[in-house]
């Protein structure tokens, strides 16, 4: 009986050691970073310098602003183009589901910053995509996408789109079919099947994709450095810059918990509205 | 509709993400909020206690010292670019030939300021960085080297090449007077490029990157030090003199030129590609990577020194203190200085030598090889001002603004507003 009590403990106690050592440990580091002054030649002193916060916002809250706008346009693009897609494959996919999914993951493959500037050439003023319209008359000669705040929203949504489709896939598969047959025996279209079925099922897929693509969409600078122009900057960048470059680190770190911030706000307001607001505190 | 019962998203949600039905982190009994809370709570703990972060600015030895118990090793690590040496390491296998000391070479360098996060906690903890020489660019990262004591002063009676052949703009350098601890590797200047297949007229001026004639069209650079330099030369400032006046008009004279809509995006070291294919038709842009793509290429762009001048940067050698070989680093440093060698490793990188005697040499070599392949680029690469500037050429080329630590952050930020908007 008693090594039944230790069992789970000692079977959850390396991710519990991985965590502890590789989350708790680093942000608790930036954490203290982030209240600290100094440069990299004197040293960064605690001082518990909460105007880190303030100078952060007030500097960069533009481009904080931007990143939550861009990654959410490339969230609902996503949408967009993956629910479909999902729907598509788990229920016209037949026996060719997983070869559907191998294609969906099949750009990871290829390394993130290479299928970025790929995009590079597909967006180009004379490329393939703008050169034969162009030719033909149906875009002015001076029209450009690249270095545009589309063409960096266009390549988030590129990039992230298979974090959207996976997780609405794997819930649209398991849900019962006889569950659509039973909208239809009470008499419901293909539409109201739709509304009332199939669409609130699938929601918490459609909730963690949104989860795996608003995150990581909204916190990334590879797009906005690849793909964008002047006044295109995100947020992630100016930590990069911050960090990398100028060595400032008690803001790069005030920045990023500013970021981790809001993003925990936003998901916490749009769980509470999908009637989700358990979500982080579920029991075992 | 209306009581259609809540979809239980927990569950599903955890489904979805994990394919298990039980989150294997949330233990029985302890909620997930309690284990994040007792997790946050000791993470504050700890993280607070830590007392920041150091920077441990050391004095460096004085060269006598530091040198008279130094012996040769028979071994050295040399950090460096990629690109930078051709792929069968010709330059280091005649080190190797001649003096008997192998080299680990490694292309480890993509970028200086990760580079130097990379290095400089080690340095700080007086630890050995893996490299026993290493290739930098006079840049922000070098003044923090030098200031942190991090790099070891030169014996110039071990620099005997160096003496008889670097050229006079490569010695005494505003970077680091008396090359007390660098010796320049290769040096290029940052001027303007152009697709002459899209600019119809005859570019000169850095006021030409400024005309409204060419929006959305020109190419700027990332860098604060870059671009400020243009912007200082724009405003007749001398960026070796500037003060935080000028920097503010010339930051003044770059927003205009970005808000106007006539710069496209900032480039770090990727607008070749654009430049050729007429997304940019102008840009800022190093001189070196100009020659190598019309000579790989075939392309025709033009590369200019323009009229209010220009920035010639320079990558140099230096030594970290905790080098394990100083003694085979300096050989191989005085070794590169060899015209011969210096020649050989120009016609590979294509980038301005610190050897003025190299041009000598190639031309000599391109004789050599008359009518073939070979020679007809070691002739044309002689004779080319991109790889070898013209006295004229050089008298419009300045250093970068020295700065300390304290005036870089305020520089920077104030440059980094316009490129980061």
């Amino acid at each position: 009986m008693r090594n039944r009590k230790i069992t789970p403990y000692a079977l959850v106690l390396p991710a519990w050691a991985w965590l502890a050592l590789f989350f708790v440990v680093p942000i608790g580091g930036m954490l203290s970073l982030s209240l600290t002054t100094g440069n990299v030649i004197t040293g960064f002193q605690q001082s518990f310098a909460v105007g880190n916060y303030v100078d952060a916002v007030s500097t960069y809250w533009e481009q904080i602003l931007r990143s939550l706008f861009y990654g959410a346009c490339a969230t609902l693009l996503c949408i967009a183009i993956g629910y479909p897609m999902a729907y598509w494959i788990a229920f016209k996919g037949g026996p060719y589901k997983s070869t559907y999914l191998l294609l969906i993951l099949l750009p990871f493959f290829v390394s993130f910053v290479l299928r970025t500037i790929s995009w590079r050439f597909l967006l180009s003023d004379n490329g393939v995509v703008l050169g034969p319209l162009k030719s033909m008359g149906l875009l002015s000669e001076g029209f450009a996408l690249l270095n545009s705040a589309p063409a960096v929203i266009l390549g988030l949504a590129y990039n992230f789109l298979p974090f959207m489709v996976l997780p609405i896939y794997a819930v649209l598969e398991r849900m019962d079919p006889r569950m659509v047959e039973a909208a239809h025996d009470l008499y419901a279209g293909r539409f109201q099947a739709f509304v009332r079925v199939i669409l609130p099922v699938s929601l918490p897929g459609v909730f963690a994709g949104v989860l795996m693509t608003f995150i990581p969409t909204s916190s990334d600078y590879v797009n906005a450095s690849v793909l964008g122009g002047t006044h295109n900057t995100m947020i992630g960048n100016i930590i990069q810059t911050q960090y990398l470059i100028n060595n400032n680190y008690p803001i790069a770190s005030s920045i990023t918990f500013v970021l981790m911030g809001l993003l925990l706000i936003g998901i916490f307001s749009y769980a509470r509205a999908l009637g989700t607001e358990r979500v982080m505190e579920v029991h075992a | 509709m209306s009581n259609r019962p809540r979809p239980n998203i927990n569950s599903a949600l955890l489904r979805g993400l994990t394919r298990a039905r039980r989150s294997p982190l949330v233990l029985p009994g302890m909620t997930r909020r309690r284990t994040l809370q007792a997790g946050g709570a000791a993470a504050a703990a700890l993280a607070l206690s830590a007392c920041g972060v150091g920077g441990q600015q050391r004095d460096p030895a004085a060269s006598g010292d530091y040198w008279a118990d130094k012996e040769r090793t028979g071994s050295l690590r040399f950090a460096n670019w990629p690109l930078y040496m051709d792929s069968e390491r010709t330059q280091l296998q005649q080190f190797t030939e001649a003096t008997g000391i192998e080299v680990d070479y490694k292309e480890d360098v993509q970028e200086a300021a990760s580079f130097f996060g990379q290095i400089q906690p080690r340095l700080a903890n007086g630890d050995d960085t893996g490299y026993d020489l290493m290739v930098l660019p006079n840049g922000f990262e070098l003044a923090k080297l030098i200031e942190l004591g991090y790099l070891v002063q030169l014996d110039h009676t071990k620099l005997p090449n160096y003496a008889e052949y670097a050229g006079e703009t490569y010695k005494n350098t505003a970077y680091d007077p008396g090359n007390q601890y660098t010796v320049p590797y290769t040096s290029g200047i940052t001027g303007i490029a152009y697709n002459p297949e899209y600019v119809d007229r005859e570019i000169t001026s850095i006021a030409d990157l400024w005309d409204p004639a060419f929006e959305g069209k020109v190419g700027m650079m990332g860098d604060a030090q870059e671009i400020a330099n243009f912007g200082l030369l724009l405003n007749g400032v001398n960026p070796a003199d500037s003060t935080l006046e000028d920097w503010e008009a010339a930051a003044e004279k770059l927003r205009e030129q970005r808000d106007a809509g006539i710069v496209r995006a900032y480039y770090d070291q990727d607008f070749i590609q654009p430049l050729t294919n007429g997304d940019l038709w102008m840009t800022m842009a190093w001189s070196g990577d100009i020659y190598q793509q019309n000579a790989e290429e075939g392309t025709n762009l033009k590369f200019i020194v323009p009229d209010e001048g220009a920035t010639l940067w320079t990558d140099n050698l230096m030594i970290p203190y905790t080098s394990q070989a100083p003694v085979d680093a300096i050989e191989l440093m005085d070794f590169l200085y060899d015209p011969e060698i210096a020649t050989g490793l120009t016609e590979y990188i294509a980038y301005i030598t610190p050897v003025p005697h190299a041009q000598e040499v190639m031309a000599e070599w391109a004789d050599a090889e008359d009518g073939s392949e070979r020679g007809e680029a070691l002739r044309e690469m002689a004779e080319s001002s991109l790889v070898f500037p013209t006295e004229g050429d050089y008298q419009k080329l300045h250093n970068y603004v020295n700065l300390e630590a304290d005036a870089q952050e305020e520089f920077a930020s104030l440059f980094h507003e316009i490129t980061q908007s």
